[in-house]
């Protein structure tokens, strides 16, 4: 009786580390997705380095889709540049290009005007009421460089939200059933 | 070891890990392009200049714009987005860029172009700073690539001068 026990109790133990290791290595695989991103967001300076073209407004150069690497520098802005600003009260960043700037003499501000390409009339219209013009502090980062198609991937996760829960209930199954 | 979820995540891995180092050099091969292209801008007509009832300045222009862009062309080329803007400066601002007009070139054919129109965009002061005012007509190209990295210049060309007075 009490070598069943004890055998009892050795399967038991075995099997609880055996879900801690995976717990752990989990954990280990988030945090350091996590340190990957934190880290990309010191090097460029902005908030967010990377975003998804979620409109058709920048075509035919930024298709939806499209994956924008962003950098922030402390370089004044100045007309043609790509960059991603957030309007106060809406929390969808945008993706326009600048095509009027005017920078005071004294303090450097900015007053910056955006269009979209494929638009025709500039962003005024999405700008907060009565808002003219976007200041520095609005935008979040200058466009350097796309790669396509790549960000189908979350906007597929964003409009269907079940293929996200999905996707890491198929994943949860795979850690607690794989032997590794 | 030889399951096919291995095989599936060895296959994909080394599918991603190919596509990232074809679309870096993709992008590094643009490097090498030494382009020369050339434009020049004319302004055919001042159509009017107004001060108007917020106290703005603004000012209507006909322009003539012919360049030659095909230098820029490479294999990872999208398109090229042209602009010209307008630029001077103010008691109250150091620098006013103001867009006049811009298209977009979407491929070599198109890139040697010649275009005769009055300004897209409103050309606004802030103020009324623009009676007699010297400013300059810079022409910018951004290089928009099928993936990579981004390439962005200008040619500037000066000694253009806005008239003494409203008309």
């Amino acid at each position: 009786m009490g070598y069943l026990g004890e055998m009892v109790e050795s399967i038991r133990s075995l099997q609880i580390r055996h879900v801690l290791t995976q717990i752990i290595s989990l954990g280990m695989i988030v945090t350091s997705a996590l340190i990957i991103w934190k880290g990309l967001m010191c090097v460029t300076g902005s908030e967010s380095p990377v975003v998804v073209v979620l409109s058709g407004s920048m075509e035919p150069g930024f298709k939806r889709g499209d994956i924008l690497f962003l950098h922030m520098s402390k370089d004044p802005i100045r007309a043609g540049e790509i960059v991603v600003f957030n309007v106060d009260g809406r929390e969808i960043p945008i993706v326009h290009r600048v095509i009027k700037v005017h920078e005071r003499q004294d303090t450097g501000e900015v007053d910056v005007l955006t269009k979209g390409d494929n638009n025709f009339g500039d962003d005024r219209l999405l700008y907060a009421h009565g808002q003219l013009w976007l200041q520095r502090h609005h935008i979040m980062g200058r466009a350097v460089g796309f790669l396509p198609y790549v960000g189908w991937v979350t906007i597929i996760m964003t409009e269907k939200p079940i293929i996200k829960y999905l996707l890491i209930g198929a994943l949860g199954l795979l850690v607690i059933t794989s032997k590794e | 070891m030889h399951s096919f979820g291995y095989r599936a995540n060895a296959v994909v891995t080394l599918a991603v890990t190919i596509l990232a180092m074809m679309c870096s050099m993709a992008s590094l091969s643009d490097n090498f392009n030494v382009p020369s292209p050339t434009a020049e801008v004319k302004v055919l007509n001042i159509n009017w200049f107004q001060k108007q009832a917020n106290g703005n300045d603004e000012v209507s222009l006909t322009v003539n714009i012919s360049a030659d862009l095909s230098s820029l062309f490479t294999w990872n080329t999208k398109q090229v987005f042209v602009f010209v803007a307008a630029e001077y400066e103010t008691p109250q601002n150091a620098l006013n860029q103001v867009s006049l007009w811009d298209g977009i070139i979407p491929s070599k054919d198109h890139a040697k172009f010649w275009i005769h129109t009055t300004n897209k965009y409103r050309l606004i002061d802030q103020g009324s700073n623009l009676r007699g005012k010297e400013f300059n007509l810079t022409l910018h190209w951004h290089v928009m690539p099928k993936t990579g990295k981004t390439f962005a210049d200008k040619i500037v060309m000066t000694g253009y001068r806005l008239p003494e007075e409203y008309r």
